[in-house]
C-alpha cells in the first residue's frame, strides 16, 4: 500500500529506496529527503527523555495533497520512511505500524547477515526486497 | 527429432527411417516433445532396433542389450562400469512408471548430456555439472548398485583423474558417454523403484550425501568444537570467504541458509550453507529459495547428531574410499582437509537416494520444482522460525550473546566472538586472560612522536618529564577533545624536561626499583627450582637468561609505575584545564 519505502542510515544517507515504478521516482526521493528534517525534529523534541522511552513509530510526518509520509526510527537512528497514497483512506494507523514492524524485522535480518556491512546499501538481500515489494504491490 | 535427442539418435547409427519410426512409436510426435517416458521408450526401441528386433512397442518389454551410441565427443577416460553388471539391471527398464518430475528432469538432463561434453569448465556448462554431480542415483542400502554406479558417475571433464575401480567391477566397457548416461538412467529407474520411500524431494544437487555431511561436520568442528552450538557470523564469514565466492553471493547463500536469521549457524544451517557454496563452486546457480533437502529440520531429521562412526557410512565404505579427488575443493581454499577421503563429497555427489541422479538443467527444472516447493516450505519455516527469532532480534544484543553462551563453552581456545555483537563483554572477558600472560614480556610501547598540543607540558614542568610524558599528554589530549587551549610550544619545555629527567629517573629509580624488585623476585623465584634440574651448563645459561629477564622485568616495572604516575598527574591537569574551560566558556559564548 505504500508507494515508496526508504531506509535511511543514521548519517542521513539512503540505504534503500524503492518506489512503485509507475510514478515519478524522483518526486518520492525528494519527499523522503524533506521528511528527514521532520524526523530529526521529532527525535530531538523527545530529546531529554531517554532513548528507550522514545517510541519508534513516529506517525504521520507530514501530509501533502496526494501523499502522506510516515516515519519510524530505530534505536540506532536508522530511519524508515514510507510514502502512502492519500487516496488510500482505508489505511489505518495500526496497519502502518505493522508495516513498519515488518520493515524493521527484515532490516534486522539483513543486519544479521555477516556479509552485510552496516552502512552499505541494502542490495543483496532478496528477502528484504521481496518484503518491500510486497508492501508496495498491495496498492493494486 | 529435436536437436540433442536427434544427435543421440543419429549416433545410434540406425537408419533415419527407423529413427522416425521410433520417434513415432514412443509418442514424441504425439506429444510434441521428448518427455522422459518417451525418451526411455525411444532408447529401448533403439536398443531393440540395434539388436535387430522389429521396432514395436512390445519390444520394449523384452530384455535387450543396451543401445549403443557412437559419439565422438567423449573426453575423459571415463572408465566405464562393467556393462555386464548393468545388463543385470536393465530389466528394470520396463518399469517406467516413476514420478513425473523425475521424468522431466531426466529428460532435460538427457538433452543436456549431448551438449555438455565439449565443455570443460563447470561454469561454462552448469547443466553438465549436475549430471556429474548427481549422476549417481545411489541409495544408501544398495552397495552393489552403488559400486557399479560409482564408475558411471565419472563426470567427463571432472574425471580427468582415473576413477579407481571399486571392487566387484571389471574394467570399463565402452566408454561412451551416452551409454554410461543411459546406464545411469537405468540405474536410476531401478533404484527409484526400490527407494521411493527414501525421499520425496526431487532436487538432487541439493541433497547432501553422507560423505559430504561428514566433511561438513568436520569443518564445523574445526570452527566450533561443540556440534550442538553455533558458529558465529564473523567466524563463518571468514571461513566462507575463503571459498573465494563473491560477497553478494556469499551474502545470498547466508540469507538462504540462516533460516532463523540469528546471525549464527547451527550445524544443519552450516551444512546447508556449505553445500550451497560447494554447489556454487561447481557451477550450479543458486536456488531462489532454500531447497527442502537443505532445510534445517530436514537435515536434522535426515542426519541425526553427527557421529563419527556413522552407521550409514558402512554401506558406503567399500565403494567410496575409492573416489578421492579433491577437485573442486582444491579450488576452494577450504581444503585444509588433510584426508582425501572426505573430498569426493562435493564433487562426486554420491547423492544417495533414489531419484534422479540426473538432474536436469538446474535452472529450469530445479527452480521450477524447487521454487514452489521451498517457497512454501520456506515460508512455513520462516513462519515457524519467526516467532522464535523475533524474540531474539527484537530484544537487545545481550540476548543474542546469551544464546551464544548457553551451549557448553568450548575448550581453552579463546572464543572471542560468540555472537556477532559480542564486541562487548566476551572480548573483554577473554582478552585480559590472554595478554596477562604476556605482559611481562611486552616491550615498552614505542614512543609516540611528541604531539604539538600537550598543553599540560608547561604546567607539568616539575613533573616526571620522561619522553613518555609526551605520550601520556598526547593520549590525554586525545581523550579530552574539549581542550581549546592554545597548544604551548613544546620545544622550549623540552630542555626542561630533559633536565628533570635524570632527576626523576634517579628518584623514581628508587621507588620503582623497590616495587619492582618485589615482583621481580617473585617472578624469578619460579625459575629457580626448575634451574636446579638442569645440567650445569644449562644452568648457567639459564641463570644468565634469568638475570636478563629480571633486569628487563625491573625496567618494565619501573616504567609501569612511572607511567602510572604520569597518568595520574595528567588526569589532574586535565581536570584543572576543564575547570578553566568551564570558567572561560560563558565569556566566549556571550
Amino acid at each position: 500500500m505504500a508507494v515508496c519505502i526508504a531506509v535511511i542510515a543514521k548519517e542521513n544517507y539512503p540505504l534503500y529506496i524503492r518506489s512503485t515504478p509507475t510514478e515519478n521516482e524522483l518526486k518520492f526521493h525528494y519527499m523522503v529527503h524533506t521528511s528527514l528534517d521532520v524526523v530529526d525534529e521529532k527525535i530531538s523534541a523527545m530529546g531529554k527523555a531517554l532513548v528507550d522511552q522514545r517510541e519508534l513509530y513516529l506517525g504521520l510526518l507530514y501530509p501533502t495533497e496526494d501523499y502522506k509520509v510516515y516515519g519510524y526510527v530505530t534505536n540506532s537512528k536508522v530511519k524508515f520512511v514510507m510514502v502512502v497514497d492519500s487516496s488510500n483512506t482505508a489505511l489505518r494507523d495500526n496497519e502502518i505500524r505493522s508495516m513498519f514492524r515488518k520493515l524493521h524485522n527484515s532490516y534486522t535480518d539483513v543486519m544479521c547477515n555477516p556479509f552485510y556491512n552496516p552502512g552499505d546499501r541494502i542490495q543483496s538481500s532478496r528477502a528484504f526486497d521481496n518484503m518491500a515489494t510486497s508492501m508496495m504491490m498491495q496498492v493494486c | 527429432a529435436a536437436g540433442p535427442v536427434a544427435d543421440l539418435f543419429r549416433a545410434s547409427q540406425l537408419p533415419a527411417e527407423t529413427l522416425h519410426q521410433i520417434t513415432e512409436l514412443c509418442g514424441a510426435k504425439r506429444v510434441g516433445y521428448f518427455g522422459a517416458t518417451q525418451f526411455y521408450i525411444a532408447l529401448k526401441l533403439i536398443a531393440a532396433a540395434q539388436s535387430g528386433l522389429p521396432v514395436r512397442i512390445e519390444s520394449v518389454k523384452c530384455e535387450l542389450p543396451l543401445p549403443r551410441f557412437m559419439m565422438s565427443k567423449n573426453d575423459g577416460e571415463i572408465r566405464f562400469g562393467n556393462p555386464a553388471e548393468l545388463h543385470g539391471t536393465k530389466v528394470q527398464i520396463p518399469y517406467l512408471t516413476t514420478e513425473k518430475n523425475s521424468f522431466k528432469r531426466m529428460d532435460d538432463e538427457d538433452k543436456q548430456q549431448e551438449t555438455q561434453s565439449p565443455t570443460m569448465s563447470p561454469l561454462a556448462s552448469p547443466p553438465s555439472s549436475p549430471p556429474h554431480y548427481q549422476r549417481v542415483p545411489l541409495s544408501h542400502g544398495y552397495s552393489k548398485l552403488r559400486s557399479s554406479a560409482e564408475q558411471i558417475h565419472a563426470a567427463p571433464y571432472e574425471a580427468r583423474q582415473p576413477l579407481v575401480q571399486p571392487e566387484g567391477s571389471s574394467s570399463g566397457g565402452p566408454g561412451t558417454k551416452p551409454l554410461r548416461h543411459q546406464a545411469s538412467l537405468i540405474r536410476s529407474f531401478s533404484v527409484e523403484r526400490e527407494l521411493q520411500d527414501n525421499s520425496s524431494y526431487p532436487d538432487e544437487p541439493w541433497r547432501i550425501t553422507e560423505e559430504q555431511r561428514e566433511y561438513y561436520v568436520n569443518q564445523f568442528r574445526s570452527l566450533q568444537p561443540d556440534p550442538s552450538s553455533f558458529i558465529s557470523g564473523s567466524v563463518a564469514k571468514n571461513f566462507f570467504t575463503k571459498s573465494k565466492l563473491s560477497i553478494p553471493e556469499l551474502s545470498y547463500i547466508w540469507e538462504l541458509s540462516d533460516a532463523d536469521c540469528d546471525g549464527a549457524l547451527t550445524l544443519p544451517e552450516f551444512c546447508a550453507a556449505f553445500h550451497l557454496i560447494v554447489a556454487r563452486k561447481n557451477g550450479y546457480p543458486l536456488p531462489e529459495g532454500l531447497p527442502p533437502t537443505l532445510q534445517p529440520e530436514y537435515l536434522q531429521a535426515a542426519f541425526p547428531k553427527p557421529k563419527w562412526d556413522c552407521q550409514l557410512f558402512d554401506s558406503y565404505s567399500e565403494s567410496l574410499p575409492a573416489n578421492q579427488q579433491p577437485r573442486d575443493l582444491n579450488r576452494m581454499e577450504k581444503t585444509s582437509v588433510k584426508d582425501m577421503a572426505d573430498l569426493p563429497v562435493p564433487t562426486q555427489d554420491v547423492t544417495s537416494d533414489d531419484k534422479q541422479a540426473l538432474k536436469s538443467t538446474i535452472n529450469e527444472a530445479l527452480s521450477k520444482d524447487v521454487s514452489e516447493d521451498p517457497a512454501t516450505s520456506k515460508d512455513s519455516n520462516s513462519l515457524k522460525a519467526r516467532p522464535r527469532s523475533r524474540s531474539y532480534s527484537s530484544t537487545s544484543i545481550e540476548e543474542a550473546m546469551k544464546r551464544g553462551e548457553d551451549p557448553p563453552t568450548p575448550p581453552p581456545r579463546p572464543q572471542k566472538t560468540h555472537s556477532r555483537a559480542s564486541s562487548l563483554d566476551l572480548n573483554k572477558v577473554f582478552q585480559p586472560s590472554v595478554p596477562a600472560t604476556k605482559s611481562g614480556l611486552l616491550p615498552p610501547p614505542p614512543a609516540l612522536p611528541p604531539r604539538p598540543c600537550p598543553s599540560q607540558s608547561e604546567q607539568v614542568s616539575e613533573a616526571e618529564l620522561l619522553p613518555q610524558l609526551s605520550r601520556a599528554p598526547s593520549q590525554a589530549a586525545e581523550s579530552s577533545p574539549a581542550k581549546k587551549d592554545v597548544p604551548y610550544s613544546q620545544p622550549p619545555s623540552k630542555p626542561i624536561r630533559r633536565k628533570f629527567r635524570p632527576e626523576n629517573q634517579a628518584t623514581e629509580n628508587q621507588e620503582p626499583s623497590t616495587a619492582s624488585s618485589g615482583p621481580a623476585s617473585a617472578a624469578t623465584v619460579k625459575p629457580h627450582p626448575t634451574v636446579q634440574k638442569q645440567s650445569s651448563k644449562q644452568k648457567k645459561a639459564i641463570q644468565t637468561a634469568i638475570r636478563k629477564n629480571k633486569e628487563a622485568n625491573a625496567v618494565l616495572a619501573r616504567l609501569n609505575s612511572e607511567l602510572q604516575q604520569q597518568l595520574k598527574e595528567v588526569h589532574q591537569e586535565r581536570i584543572a584545564l576543564e575547570n578553566q574551560l568551564e570558567q572561560l566558556r560563558p565569556v566566549t559564548v556571550l
